[in-house]
């Protein structure tokens, strides 16, 4: 391969080039107006409904036991902290181990059915079957099958969470430009190096959709899970609770579990921004 | 890799429906020659140029290049398809040394040798850019960087212009006109642009619309490199009306 062909023999005249201007880096003040324009209207609606429940609690004159006010909630709440603390860091466990094992699974599945139309074909319908499962019969049977321990949750919160992530992946992956195929096939790049270079960069939004839907899933999954039979948990928690009547204690533990849910949420996004810097700057380019 | 010449013998691709695509497609490109492809709208343009291109097996046929069959290979041909195709994971850089990476060649080494192109593709100082971050034509004159850096023997454009507005489309004419003549390249290039084909070609082959076959040659007289002022010359004009009187007398 020698290199005077391609190398010019002298330098042609360039058309000025139209570059479009560089998005000024922002500031740090305009990035909290950012931050507050995006939750603002979400705390504000919430602010809104959390008054008019304490309104309604307290002109009507209604039972805790029936329905405590939010300050009721709060404070209960805060007095027994350390309990609810306590029964947090496990159902955190068995979210991070269960969610963990469905994406480790949803990856091998989707990545196998991209490279197999056979394995596509044999395994589609057992993942729409797999949602169709009623977990509400099907996890009692897990605790009499696999006991009060970490495995029956994990197969729980697998169960929820492996079809958004499999599916997501795998549209990720077949969603690959036709015309990107052919330029890497047109260099003579093998499925192998076609996934690497193009379907698996490319299906990285996609899996961060995917990732989103399923994070919120596995943590309900878990308390779910907990809540049919565990020796720690929010879920057990909520359920011992309710029996006792402890209204206020178990609308605390959901609380705890949405603000969690809305964590590890956002905790995605952090993660993508980490990950693939170039997604949210391509699409604000595109407009 | 010097240019090579390229041989189309009577290629004959069917997909299921009543009509042959291409229907016995022959024509010849010298080596060095810049051969531009047009023809009505639908009338198989990008299934010729994906079994060139070795993408698509043809049902007969052969596709030579230099004299050897080249049939259903990739590996003689540099294909830059109609859009630019530049990754948004990559810089700019990254994306032009794409195919030198899928070729085995190291990092470092292609990124040497795509980087000499830079200035005369009109990138420099973009190199670590974002495709996202660049103009149209530029994002075009990336792929064709992309394109040409794999050294192939010949170049295969498909339509690389119709996405770009008119003014940035006559810039990159101008330009390709240009700095074709300074590079040795083989260049087949399918447009739609009957003006584009003659300001950019040395010939043009016109296709009659299915079921396809080569239905003129018109070989373009003007004087090399083409500058824009030739738009308006007489001679440019005659080939012009020559190309619509043969695609409009198929029609």
């Amino acid at each position: 391969m020698s290199e005077t062909e391609i190398h010019p023999r002298t330098v042609p005249p360039v058309p000025a080039p139209r570059t479009a201007a560089a998005p000024a880096p922002r500031s740090p003040g305009s990035r909290l107006r950012g931050l507050l324009g995006r939750i603002g209207p979400a705390l504000l609606l919430v602010s809104v409904g959390l008054l008019a429940w304490q309104w309604c609690v307290t002109a009507f004159a209604i039972r805790p036991q029936v329905l405590p006010s939010p300050a009721r909630v709060l404070e209960q709440g805060w007095a027994y902290r350390d309990q609810i603390w306590a029964n947090t860091v496990p159902t955190l466990q068995v979210t991070a181990v269960g969610f963990a094992v469905s994406l480790a699974l949803g990856w091998a599945l989707a990545v196998a059915v991209d490279f197999s139309p056979w394995l596509r074909r044999a395994l589609t319908p057992l993942l729409v079957a797999s949602q169709t499962l009623p977990i509400i019969a099907i996890a009692p049977l897990l605790i009499i099958w696999f006991g009060f321990g970490l495995l029956p949750k994990v197969v729980v919160i697998a169960l929820v969470t492996f079809f958004p992530v499999a599916v997501g992946l795998i549209e990720g992956f077949a969603a690959t430009d036709r015309q990107a195929t052919n330029l890497l096939r047109s260099m003579g790049a093998t499925r192998w190096q076609q996934f690497r270079y193009v379907r698996l960069p490319g299906a990285m939004p996609a899996f961060f959709t995917a990732l989103r839907i399923g994070i919120t899933y596995a943590v309900t999954g878990a308390i779910f899970a907990e809540y049919v039979g565990a020796t720690a948990g929010l879920g057990i928690f909520m359920n011992l609770q309710k029996n006792s009547f402890r209204t206020d204690l178990v609308l605390a533990a959901v609380a705890v579990t949405a603000l969690l849910s809305i964590t590890l949420f956002a905790l995605t996004h952090v993660v993508q921004r980490l990950l693939i810097p170039w997604y949210g700057k391509d699409r604000r380019a595109r407009g | 890799m010097p240019a090579a010449e390229l041989a189309v013998q009577g290629l004959v691709k069917a997909f299921p429906g009543p009509l042959p695509v291409l229907d016995g497609v022959s024509f010849d490109v010298a080596a060095g020659e810049f051969v531009s492809v047009i023809g009505p709208s639908g009338c198989g343009k990008s299934t010729l140029f994906n079994v060139i291109a070795g993408l698509d097996r043809p049902d007969a046929g052969r596709v030579l290049v230099d004299g050897a069959d080249a049939t259903g290979r990739v590996d003689p041909f540099a294909y830059m398809p109609q859009q630019d195709l530049l990754f948004p994971w990559r810089t700019v850089l990254d994306n032009t040394t794409l195919g030198l990476e899928v070729a085995g060649i190291g990092r470092a080494a292609a990124r040497e040798r795509a980087r000499r192109l830079f200035v005369p593709f009109g990138l420099a100082g973009f190199e670590n850019a974002r495709p996202f971050e660049l103009s149209g034509g530029m994002r075009q004159r990336a792929a064709l960087l992309r394109t040409v850096v794999q050294d192939r023997p010949v170049l295969l454009l498909d339509e690389p212009f119709g996405a770009l507005d008119s003014m940035t489309r006559t810039d990159m004419q101008t330009w390709l006109a240009q700095v074709r003549t300074r590079f040795d390249w083989t260049v087949l290039l399918i447009t739609h642009d009957i003006r584009e084909a003659v300001f950019l070609s040395d010939r043009v082959v016109v296709l009659a619309p299915r079921p396809t076959r080569v239905h003129r040659e018109v070989p373009v007289g003007l004087p090399q490199p083409r500058t824009a002022g030739m738009i308006t010359s007489p001679g440019f004009a005659a080939v012009e009306a020559e190309l619509l009187d043969a695609l409009r007398a198929r029609l």
